[in-house]
Order: C-alpha cells, then structure tokens, then sequence
C-alpha cells in the first residue's frame, strides 16, 4: 500500500522559519487573549494554576500556624472556616485539575504527533473559563465573604437558613463554572485522541499519559455533571427558595451528600490517574528499558474508571445507610486497589530489570510511591466499616487524603514540572537545586501529614480551629506546622529554580533524557507548528525503536497533503481513522480569535447576575455568551 | 502500513503514505463526536435529576407530597407527547436530504419539525400556568419544575438552534461537505425526544403507579 519516493530537497518556500511565520500568533496582549496554541494554552493553565496553589499553600500555612500550639490566637473561628474551606476547593478545583488539563493540553497532540487539538478554540475558551471562575471564586475574599462550609458543603450547614450571605454562593456557582470548563476539556481530549493520532499511532501504541488522559476525560464527561447538579439544586435552593435538602418540606439532606461523592469519589481518581500515567511515563526513561507490563497498566487504568464510580458511598459509612448498602460499598473500596497494586508492581519491575538513574524527576516519582504506598494503605483501612467508624471526621482521614491527593498528586507534578519544562521553556532546571527541593519537600511532607495519622488516633476532629492543652496533641500539632513550612520551604526552593532557569537556565536540547515519546522529536522549546512532517510511527518507543525517525511528505490529495510540509503551512493537521489510525483527511486549525474569551466573559458576567442576583447583568451575560456561540458555529472564507 | 527506505547518512528517511481509497469516509467528522460527548454530558445530567427525582420519592411517605394531585395523564398529554416525538420523523428526512443535496426538504422538514416542537412547547408553559404548586411549596414542587422546566428549555434551546441551521441553509453555508450543522442539529434534537420519554415516564406516569 505505500509508496516509497527518495528524499527529496525541502523546498525554501516552506522552510520552518517561514512556517513559524504561518503559525504564529500576533504579537502582544492581543495575541495573549486571541491565541488558540494548544502549547501556549497549555502552559498558561499550568502557570495559572500554580499561582492558585501557591495561593491556597498560603492559607495551609496560616492554619498550621493557628494550630501549632493550643489556643492560639492567628485566626478566628470564622476566619478558620473560610480558610480551610477555600483551601480544599481552590486545591481541588483550580489547582489540581487544571494542572493536569494543561499537561494534558501541552503534551497530549505532542505525544500523539499532531498539530493542535481537535478544537483548538474551545481548548481556548476552557481556560478563560478556569481563569474567570478562580478569580470570581478568590474575589470572594475582597466583599469579605469567603465560602465557609467546607470544600464539600454539606446541607443544611450550607442552606439560607444556617448560611445566610453571599460566602456559599460564591462556592456553589463556582463549582458549575469550573465544571463547564473541565467538561469541555474531556471533550477536546477524547476527539483529539480519536481522531488526530499520527499515522500508525494505533491504541497499543499510545504513550502510558495519553492513556491516562482519556481515562481521566471519561471519568469528567459523566461524573461532574452530578456535581453540578449538586451545586446547581443548592443555588436553586439557596437563591430561588426550591426545597430540594429542606427536610421540613421533604427534601433531604442525605440527597447532597449521593450527588456530591458521586462525582467526589471519582474525582479522586480523575486527579490520581493522570498522575499515574506521568509516573508511568517518567519511570520508564530513567530505568532505561520499556515500562514492564504496558498492557496490565494501561487495563489498571481503565478499571480504575469505571470501579471509581462504585465507591463514593464509603464517604457516607456514618449517615446510617443500610448494611447491605455498605457492604457493597466497602468491598469496591477494597477491590479498587487491585489495579493500582498492579502498577505498582509494573514500576518495580520496570526499575528492577532497568538501570535506574537519580534524576530530579525519578526522584519525585519514587517519592511518590512511597508516599502513595502509605495513603494508598490508609485508603484500603478506611474502606473497611468498623475502622471507619472509628477514624471519620478525625485527623486521620485529613492525613488519608493528603497523602493522596497532595502526596500522590502533587509530587508527580512537580516530577512532571522537571520533566517537561525543559521542552516547553526551552531551558534545564537545575538537578542540583531540584533535588534539594526534592529532598525538603519529601521530609517535610511527612513530618507534615504523617503526625496526623496520629492525631487521630487521638481524637482530634477535623475542622477544629483551636484544642485545649493537656489532650496530648501539642506536640505532634507543632511537628505537623513545622513540617508543613519545611514542605513550603522545599516548594519555594523549585519556584526559584523554575525562575531562574526560565531566563538563565542552560538551553535545552530536543531530548535532554533520552526518551522515547513524539514530544522530544522537536526542538526545545517547540516550535509553533509542532512538526513540519508528521512522524510516521511504527513502535510504542518511537524515539527508542526508530532511528532516524521516520517522517511523512505531503501527499498528492487532500487525504495526505496535511501530513507534510505542504499541509503545515496550510494551516492544516491530518485526521486519521479511529482504531488503526491511517491518513483520513485534514483539519485546518483556526485562525486566533477573540470568540472563546468573549464567550467565557458572557458566562461569567451570567454567573455575577446570579450572585448578585440582578437580572440585567444575567441576561446581558445571556446575550453575550449567545451571540458569541452563534457566530463561532458560522463558517466565513478563513474558516472553511 | 509504511515501509522505511534505508537509512541514508544521517538525514531522516522520508516516507509518503499511500492515499486511502478516494471514497472513504471515515464515518463521523470531529464537530458529530464533540456534541455527541457534550450530550452525554447532557444525558448524565437528567439521570442525575431522575435519580434525585426517585431518591426523594423513596424518602417520602406519600407522593407527591403535600397532597398535590398526581399530573394528569389524559388525551392532551398523550397527543402532545406523541407530538414531540413525531417531530423527529422529519429530522430523519432531513438529515437524508442534506447528504443528497435536496436543501428544499431540509428547510421543509425542520419547518415542520419546529412547528411541531413549538406546538409542545406553548403546551408546556399552558400546564406549568394551570400548576397549583410553585417550586417552592415543597421538595416535589421543586423536583417537577426543575425537570419538566430543563426539558423545556432543551426543547426551546432547539428551536433555537433549528432557526439558526434555517438561515445557515438561506445563506447558502451548508452544502455537501459542510453539514454538521444539519448532523449536530438532528442528534441534539432526538436526544430531547428521548430525553422526553424518560422525563414522562418518571414524572407524569410513575406517580399513578403503586
């Protein structure tokens, strides 16, 4: 079937500095609010996000100050409430998701060996979303009325009636907001992955990441639906007196509590597969050998998502729910550790049978799996009833979850930071400075959070913003914030290394780790079209397997002419078929353009009408987001 | 489906891929799929709203609540639903039609189809008018409004985007190799008829059930 033709001499027409000329976008901040790159969007969604941790890490760092010794003084009752609930919702909302979004928007056409996403502009518009709904959140702070019902809300602390002010407003019409802008997303990477693969990138050959990806992105498409329709009956509740959670008038509270963990359980696992799969990726190259058991850790991966929606109920094992209930419940919450124990063993026999070398990004990777060992066995204790009994609401479970979701999230994150800036910055981190921040973050991660294990034990609940002396829990309480600052210490030594490699770090070469993946084909930083050719793959390391790697040349009709350099400097990026990914035509990428930010403001000028529930300003953000979608659909010359 | 030239010093091989056969088409384009994964965006949401729907009957001692009447079921209900759902037939020829060229039938039937489902429509907000119940009288009040009321908006939002297609057509933007439009349109409308079935099942059929 294929056609062999000889090399032939690049034309200079289509030289790559005249192709990044075609692909670049105006310069200046109209460029910054047009631009439809999926890799500046990319690393935009990581910077925003980053300040959001770097925000919320602020209001930890206050409340470990305020629990450091008994009765102490920093904070306020009231002001405790707002911080520790803005901290869970900014982490979990517009850090941690987001975070991963943008690697996934960076690295997944990358890795795939395309151009763009499928729809570039709504990849636009899901972060001028994430970015209207983290600032309408933290304004929050400026009229002084912060969310104050914990990151989960639970009715009916969180009705008019015990709630009354605009705090949970602001965190329930966030929480739809956001969730339009995840939901989006999953939608971008599911047809990107369909259909824009590079000819001969076929399921099996999928990097580990992309994989994880579209786990991630079904889980999205059918969990946060729910937790809108949580937060949005709470505003119907809330702002147009519906009696959906007011026992009196037959609601019920227990409701809330289903819809939320529905999406709250699988949330869990959106944010911890896409880790996994950085991990997967990150093992691998530095253990110089082929990820052990490809087959069994990418099924882990799909099992994952779909057992994730049968364990949300062991958030609820103290609601008095019927036994029966609860023991499905418990026995799912013990059987969703198969898959992750497998690839566990995956990555130990991977490191086993390679030659493992200590980088900076390896070494945040084996942190990671020491510290997902210990969550992952507190979350197999907790999953079993009677000892749930005991520990829920205690210090315990706020130990559980932050070796989770902060240890077994962030720390592949900041793996993942080292791994790829080099690629998307064009500079090398410095090893030396990001061990030492690997090192200080690990000890005082666990000094941190390892004591509160403890603390539960002891009795200590959670949400409490002050205790007495005399109940034992002094020490470890001081353990806890000197560790917590130690960990802050150790996040702020990798901001100064990303600072400064960001404009004194040592350029960095297409493939500074000898990886196997399409994303190290290109320069460092990658160029504006991503590939001139699109690489022709016929291996699941191609950069290992192939060498030199081979390219395609634009073919002679508009099936294949996208492949080559003809078709970049159209504009255009080849479809393929969805199982065997063989040419099937061509997209063209669209032009920049001011649709996707216009749209996003409609939204939110809508979602202020409704907090100050004005109805001029609602529906002139009706109108707004309206006329902005309609004109999006229209085709124009540009856009054929 | 390449073969590889032997490497040849140290400039990178380069491969043309064979064209495909001409008149492949790789089923669905990109615009079909991303609706399709936004409907069941879509989709989840109703369940989530039919499942509270019954996870508050099951929580109740009577339903509906508050001794409201069950709705009812008569010849207006049943011809208005048949109504809704017979408003898809049209949608079918019309999605033949643009495949063919036929732009005629493809304004005729989406006429038809909007009349229809504006007809049901103006039906609807007749019945939430003759409601003896607010939103707000109880957790039933509420379950009803919100999902009869979403549905409604679904049906409303569609003779919407129908009218946009219309004037797409009238402009001559849709022709044979652009259409998704006219695609995208007629999956969103059928998953409002199919939403419907559920929705009169669960909160018109389901109360006189017992």
């Amino acid at each position: 079937m294929a056609t062999i033709t000889r090399p032939e001499i690049v034309d200079d027409v289509l030289s790559d500095e005249r192709l990044e000329e075609i692909w670049k976008d105006p310069p200046g901040f109209i460029g910054f609010l047009k631009t439809v790159d999926h890799k500046r969007i990319g690393i935009r969604y990581i910077y925003t996000a980053f300040v959001f941790f770097f925000a919320s890490g602020l209001l930890a760092l206050v409340m470990r100050l305020q629990l450091a010794g008994p009765n102490m003084g920093v904070l306020s009752p009231e002001a405790y409430n707002e911080f520790f609930t803005m901290h869970g919702t900014s982490m979990i909302f517009l850090f941690n998701t987001p975070v991963l979004a943008g690697f996934g928007n960076y690295l997944l056409p990358m890795q795939i060996g395309t151009r763009d996403m499928a729809f570039p502009r709504l990849n636009a518009f899901s972060y001028w979303v994430f970015v209207f709904a983290g600032i309408f959140l933290y304004a929050s702070f400026l009229v002084g009325s912060p969310p104050n019902g914990g990151w989960f809300a639970y009715t009916p602390l969180t009705d008019r009636v015990y709630s009354a002010g605009q705090n949970l407003d602001f965190w329930g019409l966030a929480v739809v907001f956001i969730g339009i802008s995840t939901t989006v997303g999953a939608v971008n990477f599911l047809v990107t992955t369909i259909k824009l693969r590079a000819p001969g990138m076929t399921l099996n050959r999928l990097p580990v990441f992309v994989w994880s990806m579209l786990v991630f992105s079904f889980m999205v498409v059918f969990s946060v639906p729910v937790v809108t329709t949580a937060a949005g009956l709470l505003e119907l509740d809330r702002l147009f007196g519906t009696q959906f959670f007011v026992p009196a008038l037959g609601g019920s509270t227990l409701l809330y509590q289903h819809l939320f963990w529905f999406w709250g359980h699988p949330e869990v696992y959106i944010l911890f597969v896409p880790a996994q799969g950085m991990v997967s990726m990150i093992v691998p190259v530095f253990s110089r050998r082929a990820l052990a058991g490809y087959v069994w850790v990418v099924a882990s991966l799909v099992a994952i998502g779909f057992i994730s929606f049968g364990v949300w109920v062991h958030h609820m094992f103290a609601t008095g729910i019927p036994p029966l209930a609860i023991s499905f419940f418990s026995a799912v919450g013990l059987v969703i550790a198969i898959p992750s124990g497998i690839q566990f063993f995956a990555w130990i026999a991977t490191m086993w049978k390679g030659v493992v070398e200590l980088t900076t990004p390896m070494l945040f990777a084996l942190g990671f799996m020491l510290i997902f060992l210990l969550g992952g066995i507190t979350g197999v204790m907790v999953s079993v009833l009677p000892f749930d009994w005991q520990v829920t609401d205690s210090y315990f479970v706020v130990a559980h979850f932050h070796y989770v979701l902060n240890g077994a999230v962030v720390f592949p994150i900041f793996g993942a930071v080292y791994y790829w800036m080099p690629k998307m910055i064009g500079r090398m981190l410095s090893e030396r400075l990001g061990k030492a921040s690997f090192w200080t973050m690990f000890v005082g991660f666990n000094l941190a959070f390892f004591p509160m294990h403890i603390l539960g034990f002891l009795g200590m609940p959670r949400r409490v913003y002050t205790y007495q002396s005399g109940l034992g829990w002094d020490a470890l309480n001081l353990l806890a914030t000197i560790g917590a600052f130690v960990f802050a210490f150790g996040v702020l030594l990798s901001l100064v290394n990303f600072v400064w490699a960001r404009w004194r770090g040592a350029p960095a070469p297409p493939n500074p780790w000898q990886a196997d993946t399409l994303e190290w084909m290109t320069a460092s930083p990658t160029p504006e079209y991503n590939f001139a050719q699109i690489p022709v793959v016929e291996s699941r390391h191609p950069l290992w397997d192939q060498d030199p790697m081979p390219v395609s040349e634009s073919g002679g009709d508009p099936e294949t002419r996208a492949l080559g350099r003809e078709g970049a400097a159209r504009k255009e990026t080849p479809l393929t078929s969805g199982m065997r990914a063989e040419p099937a035509g061509a997209m063209t990428v669209p032009e920049p353009t001011y649709l996707p930010f216009v749209l996003a403001l409609g939204i939110a000028v809508l979602v202020a009408g409704l907090l100050v529930q004005a109805v001029l300003i609602g529906v002139l953000g009706l109108v707004l987001g309206a006329v902005g979608l309609v004109r999006w659909t229209w085709r124009t010359a540009e856009t054929p | 489906m390449s073969t590889a030239l032997d490497p040849v010093g140290t400039v990178p091989r380069t491969i043309s891929v064979a064209a495909p056969p001409p008149a492949r088409h790789e089923g669905y384009g990109r615009g079909f799929w991303g609706v399709a994964i936004l409907i069941a965006t879509e989709g989840m949401l109703f369940l989530a709203l039919v499942a509270t729907y019954f996870f508050l009957r099951a929580a109740s001692t009577s339903w509906p609540l508050g001794g409201i009447e069950p709705p009812e079921i008569g010849v207006r209900a049943w011809v208005f639903t048949a109504l809704l759902l017979g408003s898809s037939v049209p949608i079918f020829w019309a999605d033949a039609a643009v495949k063919q060229g036929d732009y005629r039938v493809v304004r005729v039937a989406l006429t038809i189809s909007s009349l229809m489902g504006a007809a049901f429509l103006v039906n609807t907000v007749l019945d939430f008018r003759d409601l003896t119940f607010g939103w707000d009288t109880n957790a039933y009040g509420s379950i009803y409004y919100v999902i009869v009321g979403l549905h409604a908006t679904h049906v409303g939002a569609g003779l919407v985007i129908s009218a946009v297609v219309q004037i797409k057509l009238w402009m001559g933007l849709i022709d044979a190799e652009h259409h998704t439009a006219v695609e995208v349109f007629s999956l969103y409308w059928h998953f409002v008829d199919a939403v419907w079935i559920v929705v009169f099942a669960s909160v018109f059929i389901s109360p006189h059930l017992r």
